[in-house]
């Protein structure tokens, strides 16, 4: 077989295999981080003080409003610039590392997109939940664990999706901070090699993941709502407000979540 | 937006002036390696590679126009024809000799190491520089330098020297490694007060080459030819000294 | 932060300010010239993946897929380099011309077909939401297929898909940034050789950053105003 195997990727195959797992846990950690702040980051922007609320609003305006490369550059060298207090204060062994700058900046960046997933999910839940589960003596705390999240997480679950695949692709931003991700050992078998032919192997294995995502989400998603199919064709044309992703339906055929314009399935 | 985009197009496509009894040569250089090639504060091209670029173009009649482009992306325009020639301090190695051709060398200088002024490291033995983090800009002799020499440091490899240079400030690298003129450039400057040169390294002939020449594309040996001949004319009637001296107060064209 | 800081930023041989607004207008620039790219493709896209001919419903699907998975990154620095390599080889094959592919035109193909993928979900699930009906009344109105698209079908179009195309927006502007990898002296370049000689990482950084925002906040402005616009008609 070894003969059929182009022999950059005989050569290279075993560093762009690192440089894959290096992005899986980029993406893994910093989605599943990002998944607590931006709990946190929800409930501040719905929250009934004011400045709590503006100030979530400008954290989710701010990241989702800018460029993930600038933010990233910001960290990574405005922590380097700044590296002798991080060492009085003892995190300069965190912040040194590349990796943990490009897993910091992302989980800041996700945590925002993340945010306005919750909030959407929680919002599209029909006011006749909370006054129901209230008849039913329920406190509101409980009425929140208990009877909008379970539902709010259906709605999520299809924009949460969009937005790890969404984190897969802008994780290769890494790579221009010196952090060996899939598209960093790629750029290096690049220059040491100059076949280009590298390039397409690393475009094949991206997508392969993001597909892979893609249909297990399809899968998840239809067994998770399996309940709810036969209803209501389109349970998502209730849902009034849209989850708010990154404006780019990277999944189709959506079903509990509203696709975003028409409020029915693509 | 129609003024956008015509603006975009004819940014994009330039096509082949008409020819002239001038050669047309478009050379292609970094811009971001001082003292060799950088860019000034009006955004001209500066530096010895550039200054030898135009005495060898004098010196072959021809006219010659810079294009500024990265560098680990600087072979593969070459070969897609964005310019015909590197002059960019490019080392003569076997590898790169592989995809394009190269003149003879026109200078020939050795790496060294930099490191901030307070660092404990005694000397650059793989031993002293074992479990260090080193930087280099990728896609250079360097970088393969280190990668040979120096098996148990953690190398990493920038796009740029400036980007280095501010991670090596910042105490984010332990070292780095770069020609000992690009480094001692900088340290002598104001910019780079945080460090110091740790020294000279001997250079390996396979890996570093036989110091920087210009590049062509393969098989353009007519071009290569006149290079050649450009190169051994400036040489001979002092113009290379000129420019040498308003650069370097020692001979970077080596042995 | 001192006041220092801030004459950075001051136009003139000094200052920043000018290399950052130049940057700006190249930001811009790149931003306003895929746009109709994005617009025309995604459309054009939207119409092959709901066609009945093979021909053109595959290509269209598999196209959008690749152009929605790729890495922005990855398709920039394919088109940059892959590209050109092929386009000269091609060129090479009749004439000596030689066409060069700047940063700003790989910039353009590659935003430009990233984003006529995202645009053409935009415009499928807009085309669905424009009833069946409509078509067959203005048939037997005796209009015309063009008309019939110009007059009836696009306006409503365009308030279906004017939400979804305002985000496509504001990804295409932050996408901008990236060519900054490959060169292009766009706002995000010139902070950094900003940075390179002041050493003020921190602070331009954040600079831009803001400046990004602005730009963002102004257009969600403009968008939110044609929305008004074109639901008027809806308004009872």
């Amino acid at each position: 077989m070894s003969e059929y195997v182009p022999d950059i990727l005989a050569n290279y195959g075993d560093d762009l295999f690192d440089g894959f797992l290096i992005t899986l846990q980029l993406v893994f950690l910093s989605v599943v981080a990002g998944a607590v702040l931006g709990a946190v980051i929800c409930a501040g922007r719905m929250s009934k003080n004011r400045i709590v609320m503006g100030l979530a609003w400008l954290y989710i305006g701010l990241f989702r409003g800018t460029p993930l490369l600038a933010q990233l550059f910001l960290i990574y060298y405005g922590a380097g610039q700044f590296s002798g207090f991080w060492r009085d204060v003892g995190l300069w062994g965190i912040l040194r590392d590349p990796f943990n700058c490009a897993l910091i900046s992302f989980t800041l960046n996700t945590a925002a997109y993340q945010a306005e997933v919750f909030r959407g999910a929680v919002q599209a839940i029909p006011k006749g939940q909370w006054e129901g589960a209230a008849a039913l003596g329920l406190s509101k705390r409980l009425a929140f664990l208990r009877v909008i999240v379970p539902q709010a997480a259906l709605y999520a679950l299809r924009p949460f999706g969009n937005e790890i695949i969404l984190m897969i692709k802008a994780s290769a931003v890494a790579s221009v901070v010196t952090v060996y991700d899939l598209l960093g050992e790629t750029r290096l078998a690049f220059s040491d090699t100059f076949r280009f032919d590298v390039y397409f192997y690393a475009a094949a294995l991206y997508l392969v993941l993001v597909e892979t995502l893609r249909r297990i989400w399809n899968v998840l998603e239809a067994y998770l709502t399996r309940h709810l199919k036969s209803r209501d064709e389109t349970p998502a044309g209730a849902a009034k407000n849209k989850p708010a992703d990154r404006g780019q339906a990277a999944g189709e055929g959506l079903s509990p979540a509203s696709p975003p314009i028409s409020g029915r399935p693509v | 937006m129609k003024v956008v985009i015509a603006a975009a197009l004819t940014a994009l496509i330039a096509l082949p002036a008409a020819a002239q009894d001038k050669m047309q040569l478009r050379i292609g250089t970094e811009g971001a390696y001082p003292p060799f090639n950088f860019f000034d504060s009006d955004n001209n091209l500066q530096g010895f590679d550039i200054d030898i670029a135009n005495a060898l173009c004098a010196e072959m009649n021809a006219e010659c126009t810079f294009v500024a482009q990265d560098w680990d992306g600087i072979i593969p325009a070459l070969r897609a024809n964005k310019f015909d020639a590197i002059i960019a301090s490019m080392s003569i190695t076997e590898e790169r000799d592989k995809v394009v051709d190269f003149t003879n060398k026109y200078y020939n200088t050795p790496p060294a190491l930099a490191v901030p002024k307070d660092s404990d490291l005694a000397d650059a033995s793989p031993e002293a520089l074992s479990g260090i983090i080193l930087g280099a800009q990728s896609a250079t002799t360097h970088a393969n330098y280190a990668e040979a020499k120096f098996p148990d440091t953690e190398l990493r490899r920038y796009g740029t020297p400036e980007e280095y240079k501010l991670d090596l400030e910042s105490g984010r690298i332990d070292a780095a490694i770069d020609d000992v003129v690009v480094l001692s450039e900088w340290i002598e400057s104001e910019d780079g007060a945080c460090c110091k040169i740790l020294t000279t390294l001997t250079p390996d002939p396979v890996i570093n080459g036989a110091g920087a020449g210009i590049a062509i594309r393969e098989g353009e040996t007519e071009l290569r030819d006149k290079f050649n001949a450009a190169i051994e004319a400036i040489r001979a009637n002092g113009v290379y000294d000129e420019i040498r001296q308003k650069y370097f107060d020692f001979d970077v064209y080596g042995g | 932060m001192d006041g220092n800081l801030f004459s950075l930023l001051s136009f003139g041989p000094d200052g920043w300010g000018d290399e950052l607004f130049a940057g700006l207008q190249i930001t811009l620039a790149l931003a306003l010239a895929t746009a109709p790219i994005g617009l025309v493709g995604g459309f054009l896209l939207a119409l092959a993946r709901r066609s009945d001919n093979v021909f053109a419903r595959v290509p269209a699907t598999a196209f959008t897929t690749v152009f929605k998975g790729l890495p922005e990154l990855i398709t920039l620095f394919i088109v940059y380099y892959g590209f050109s390599m092929a386009l000269a080889w091609f060129l090479g094959l009749f004439t000596d011309a030689h066409v060069e592919v700047s940063a700003f035109l790989a910039g353009m193909i590659a935003l430009g077909a990233v984003s006529a993928s995202f645009a053409s979900e935009v415009f499928m699930a807009a085309l669905s939401g424009v009833p069946r009906g409509q078509y067959e009344a203005a048939h037997a109105l005796g209009l015309s297929r063009w008309a019939t698209l110009r007059k009836i079908i696009i306006p409503q179009l365009i308030r279906i898909a004017l939400p979804g195309l305002g985000n496509l927006w504001l990804v295409l502007l932050k996408d901008t940034a990236l060519v900054s990898v490959i060169a292009l002296p766009d706002l995000l370049r010139r902070t950094f050789i900003a940075v390179g000689s002041t050493k003020e990482p921190f602070f331009f950084f954040l600079v831009a950053i803001l400046i990004y925002f602005a730009i963002s906040l102004v257009s969600m402005g403009i968008f939110a105003l044609l929305e008004r616009r074109y639901e008027k008609a809806y308004i009872r």
